[in-house]
């Protein structure tokens, strides 16, 4: 079973959740960071990492000798990633080709008449993979300066474990990393605060998890701070709320050093391995 | 006109109730929402909307049923593994870069534009603000948050508005990026837990290889001393200035709830922090 943990915005309570969870869950649990920008869940497993592997996407390196500055590469790249700039009376003409912005899609080289071009790897992120007994851990990093992060969720994604129960750990926001995160899974929490700020973003997860047909619950943290617009927002939807967190200075002061709240509090274990029967059960409706 | 840019790195550190403080305290400016994921400020300043338009960007593939005879080739190019076994196109792996479009033989792809999302310029009790809504699943924000910010330039310069007060978007990424952009100082808003250090190392060094300066806030610092005091050592360290030092206030969560900023809530030891706050950041663009 693969369960995401999502939250519209972030700071909501996403990784507390989803690091909760694969402590607390009996069998052979993963855990899959995919908040490629800001991974953070390492803070709180303390894994013991074992492998690292880059992650690539592939640019076109463009063979000056044999380019004829014809312009089609530039022509098929929905990207402007590569501007031919044809030469004058003095000076030679050049093609382009701004990495950053490339897709790596391979159009330019397949469409290239001469064959001018070759690929080359650019390292966007790296993948990494731990253990804390039992749990296994993969999380990615994106390099700094990067615009994308879709790649390096990918890639950490290419290591689900299927024989596993799988707690993806998703990026906040409701755009295509977030997407690509929850993207293929069977079973989706969304963590929120009863905030105004916190049920307007909580609204508008709702929408994307509905179009993407995956069953979900809700999770109020910091319940007690705020207001009960959420609560009555999920009782009119007919959503179900999984489990309350208590607004705590003692959960926040734990979390601040970086440890689990299940490892702070243990009573919390159980309600965290129960949150998955009743996700269970609205999977089964 | 001087840009501001607040960010966070994490999310959900008071990066919105700080922007929407200074839009309370600073006299000539205007605001923007380039959190446009999840834009936020509005919930405070609670805008009347004067204009607004569409934002396109990006393509999606799509297969013609008709004119398809399930050769393969689009398969077998792409690289986002976007079409699926039934010669459909996935459009949340699809890319739009047009590849499977170009080498189609039967000219059964099309590539159709995407409507993202949907800007506003908007009146509010403080002034102008620009922000936008994302289309739900959508991609490239970096461009929507360009454009929010360059209406937001555009109104600035022809009204004369001193500054530009801009709401970040969190993370490291193309929509942070493209907020950055321009901006004469960045503030970062940052909690004093192992996490939001983590990340806010990673934010600067990300203003950083934009040559933006940046200027700390730590909110919720007495939520552990400790690790504020790491915090404060680690920009002692790099050079920067720690322009507030703000308490965990429920204060902030009531104004929120009544949809004020807390500058209008209470006149406390938070707003007072921020007042200053806004002194710095004005001080260092005078400089």
């Amino acid at each position: 079973m693969i369960i995401s943990v999502a939250s519209g915005k972030g700071g909501t309570g996403k990784t507390t959740v989803s690091t909760a969870l694969a402590l607390s869950l009996p069998g052979p649990v993963q855990l899959l960071d995919c908040d490629a920008e800001e991974p953070n869940a390492h803070i709180f497993i303390k894994p013991d990492i074992k492998r690292t592997e880059d992650v690539f996407i592939y640019v076109p390196r463009i063979d000056e000798d044999i380019c004829t500055l014809c312009g089609r590469c530039a022509e098929v790249c929905a990207y402007n990633a590569i501007a031919v700039l044809p030469g004058s009376g003095r000076t030679a003409g050049r093609a382009l080709v701004f990495r950053e912005l490339c897709h790596g899609c391979g159009s330019c080289r397949y469409f290239c008449p001469e064959n001018a071009i070759k690929e080359e790897k650019r390292k966007v992120g790296v993948v990494e993979v731990g253990y804390r007994g039992e749990l296994e851990f993969v999380h990615g990093r994106m390099n700094i300066g990067e615009a994308m992060s879709p790649p390096v969720i990918r890639a950490v994604k290419h290591k689900l474990n299927k024989g596993r129960t799988v707690i993806v750990d998703a990026p906040p926001g409701t755009t295509c990393p977030v997407i690509t995160a929850i993207h293929g899974s069977d079973a989706c929490v969304l963590v929120t605060e009863p905030t105004p700020f916190g049920l307007h973003d909580l609204r508008l997860t709702v929408e994307v998890i509905k179009k993407m047909d995956i069953p979900f619950g809700v999770v109020i943290n910091r319940h007690g701070l705020g207001d009960e617009r959420t609560e009555e927002y999920c009782a009119q939807e007919g959503i179900p709320v999984l489990m309350k967190i208590p607004f705590s200075k003692e959960i926040a002061a734990e979390y601040s050093r970086g440890i689990s709240i299940v490892e702070a509090f243990p009573e919390y274990r159980d309600e965290f391995a129960g949150l998955v029967k009743k996700l269970e059960e609205e999977m089964s409706r | 006109m001087k840009q501001v840019v607040v960010i966070s790195g994490k999310g959900g550190t008071g990066k919105t109730v700080i922007t929407a403080s200074f839009a309370a305290i600073a006299r000539s400016k205007v605001m923007v929402d380039c959190d446009v994921d999840a834009a936020d400020l509005h919930l405070l300043l609670d805008p009347a909307t004067r204009q607004n338009g569409m934002f396109k960007s990006g393509k999606t593939a799509e297969i013609n049923p008709e004119k398809c005879v399930k050769c393969g080739l689009c398969r077998g190019i792409c690289r986002f593994r976007a079409v699926t076994a039934d010669f459909k196109v996935d459009p949340i792996s699809c890319e739009g870069c047009a590849f499977c479009s170009f080498i189609c033989p039967e000219k059964a792809i099309e590539m159709k534009e995407n409507v993202t999302g949907e800007w506003f310029v908007s009146d509010t009790r403080f002034g102008p603000m620009v922000h936008a809504r994302l289309g739900i699943a959508e991609e490239n924000s970096g461009k929507l948050v360009s454009l929010v910010k360059g209406k937001a330039k555009e109104i600035a310069e022809k009204d004369g508005h001193e500054w530009v007060i801009v709401d970040g978007s969190p993370g490291i990424g193309c929509p942070v990026i493209a907020s950055l952009s321009g901006a004469n100082a960045a503030i970062v808003v940052t909690e004093p837990t192992l996490s939001g250090l983590h990340d806010a190392k990673r934010v600067v060094a990300m203003a950083r290889h934009f040559n933006v300066p940046v200027m700390f806030i730590i909110n919720k610092y007495d939520l552990n001393e400790r690790m504020a005091d790491d915090i404060r050592a680690y920009c002692c360290g790099e050079k920067i200035d720690v322009i507030a030092r703000i308490g965990f206030d429920e204060d902030v969560v009531k104004a929120m709830v009544e949809g004020k900023t807390i500058i209008e809530y209470a006149e406390n030891v938070t707003t007072r922090a921020i007042r200053e706050a806004w002194e710095a950041v004005t001080s260092i663009g005078a400089g």
